[in-house]
């Protein structure tokens, strides 16, 4: 049974279409034919983190209103051929998404796919609504900073209320917490909340913590995935991410803080 | 066109059920029969605050008064309880003339909770007003209407305990709302806003295990973050009104 996974936070900047496209990509690679839906109707930028911008035709929003067949507006990802991306409006507003029509094309996604990746907008308004609202698994994506967490927890509370599966009362949604844009030599520092300090807040199990890195930026501004980036630290943290949602138990990489080279010579802590 | 040919689905689909639940009740326990003087009193204690009785459910009870003793009239009295925005659904108490005014005007007439025959039960109840307040102050701790949530209570979310206590087994995070009639418990870190005793309860207590609140109150006497002493920041604690003062004690 395929499942619906929206990707999460409240905040704006916090990782989540990163997260979206590394997720999407990391599962597509172990063979899950995955569909990663753009949710962020007339703020769109899976396009181009996915890099498939010069590729769009038509988008969600003529999906929901007839206009084109789902086929059409479906993008095939050219480095992998599990992988789909369903882009989002440029030009509409967030109103165009109706909660029926997301329930039908979401529905058809289903048929063909064995995951639904779910890429919400920022805030709590329409459209990061209907993002959530059919969602079987949430990851909700925070930064190790105080704003960020509340936000995280402020949608967290509305998951457990809101969503389809809370109002039909049936089993609710999984949800797990991604931290990303982890610094621990911020943390040493004092700078930043620790992993321990977000998961005693939040109370829910870390499915992944991606490390701060430049690998993400450079990433972005070529439209490839990080997961793909086999070098960097933050691709091998979301990498560990896809497995634990499949099930694997991992231990966390990258969360102590890199030791210098006396550090690296005298062994210290 | 009838319904059931509209509807045949559901039609055999069962359209009540009917079950036992407590609720409770403001009791209006007048004391003496001069109805002006209650007028009065009434206005006075809503003025102190004036949404706490709007459009509340009460019950009247004349069981305190002496059996010989007579209201001017029982629709006056439900007209001054109306008058302030209280909602009289029941009388307790009264000779038989004031319970067939009572049912005259649809409202509801309440069992006592003891026979008031014996002599002896009539001595206790002209007991001084003061320790029958204390005795109904003491009636909130079997509430049925407690309620005990087992998981985070979120940032945005709101929890309200009508007529009892409110439990939390867990985490009350920053921006939440938990609001109880009764007293309040929290097993584990308190970062929200709570308010005990919200319609007036003065014997309502906080118990949390690790205080952080934004913002703690009891029977509208409140605390912001800011005025908590940073040395009880964390710690076990009661909070409770020690005249009409709010107290933070360890225990």
């Amino acid at each position: 049974m395929a499942r619906i996974v929206v990707i999460t936070s409240g905040k704006g900047g916090v990782g989540k279409t990163t997260t979206a496209a590394a997720v999407g990509m990391g599962l597509a690679l172990l063979g899950h034919r995955t569909v990663v839906v753009d949710f962020d109707v007339g703020l769109r930028n899976l396009d181009l983190i996915m890099g498939c911008e010069r590729r769009v035709v038509y988008d969600f929003i003529n999906v929901i209103q007839g206009d084109a067949k789902l086929n059409q507006a479906l993008i095939r990802d050219k480095r992998c051929d599990k992988l789909y991306i369903l882009p989002a409006s440029q030009t509409r507003d967030k109103d165009a998404l109706t909660k029926d029509g997301v329930g039908q094309v979401l529905d058809e996604l289903k048929r063909h796919h064995d995951y639904v990746i779910c890429d919400s907008p920022a805030g709590i308004e329409h459209g990061a609504m209907m993002a959530m609202y059919y969602a079987d698994d949430a990851i909700v994506v925070t930064n190790p900073e105080v704003s960020s967490v509340r936000d995280a927890d402020r949608m967290l509370g509305i998951l457990s209320s809101k969503s389809r599966r809370a109002e039909t009362d049936v089993e609710p949604i999984t949800e797990y917490l991604l931290l990303t844009r982890y610094s621990p030599e911020r943390v040493n520092r004092g700078e930043m909340l620790s992993i321990a300090d977000v998961q005693e807040i939040l109370s829910l199990p870390m499915i992944g913590v991606i490390p701060e890195s430049q690998a993400v930026l450079n990433a972005s501004n070529a439209g490839i995935p990080v997961i793909l980036d086999q070098q960097s630290d933050a691709g091998r943290a979301y990498q560990d991410t896809v497995s634990r949602y499949l099930g694997g138990e991992l231990p966390m990489r990258f969360i102590d803080a890199k030791k210098g080279f006396l550090g690296r010579i005298f062994g210290g802590a | 066109m009838t319904a059931s040919q509209i509807l045949p689905a559901q039609a055999a689909k069962q359209a009540l059920e009917i079950k036992a639940a407590t609720f409770s009740l403001p009791l209006i326990r007048l004391l003496d029969n001069a109805l002006d003087q209650l007028a009065l009193q009434v206005e006075e204690k809503i003025a102190q605050a004036p949404d706490l009785f709007l459009h509340t459910p009460v019950v009247i009870d004349l069981s305190g008064l002496p059996e010989d003793q007579e209201i001017g009239s029982f629709p006056e009295l439900v007209g001054v309880l109306r008058a302030v925005g209280m909602m009289p659904i029941g009388l307790r108490g009264g000779n038989a003339l004031q319970q067939q005014a009572a049912k005259a005007m649809e409202l509801a007439i309440l069992s006592e909770t003891r026979p008031r025959a014996k002599p002896e039960q009539r001595h206790e109840e002209q007991e001084p007003p003061a320790a029958a307040i204390e005795a109904a102050a003491a009636m909130p701790s079997i509430e049925v209407g407690s309620k005990v949530i087992a998981h985070p209570v979120r940032s945005g979310q709101k929890v309200y305990t009508a007529g009892g206590d409110l439990t939390v087994i867990g985490p009350v995070n920053s921006g939440a709302e938990l609001m109880a009639d009764g007293n309040i418990h929290v097993y584990g870190p308190l970062r929200g806003r709570v308010f005990a005793g919200i319609k007036g309860n003065e014997q309502a207590r906080i118990f949390c295990q690790h205080l952080h609140a934004e913002l703690i109150a009891i029977a509208g006497q409140y605390r912001v973050s800011e005025n908590i002493p940073s040395e009880l920041k964390g710690a076990r604690v009661q909070i409770f009104l020690d005249q009409e003062t709010l107290k933070i004690e360890r225990f």
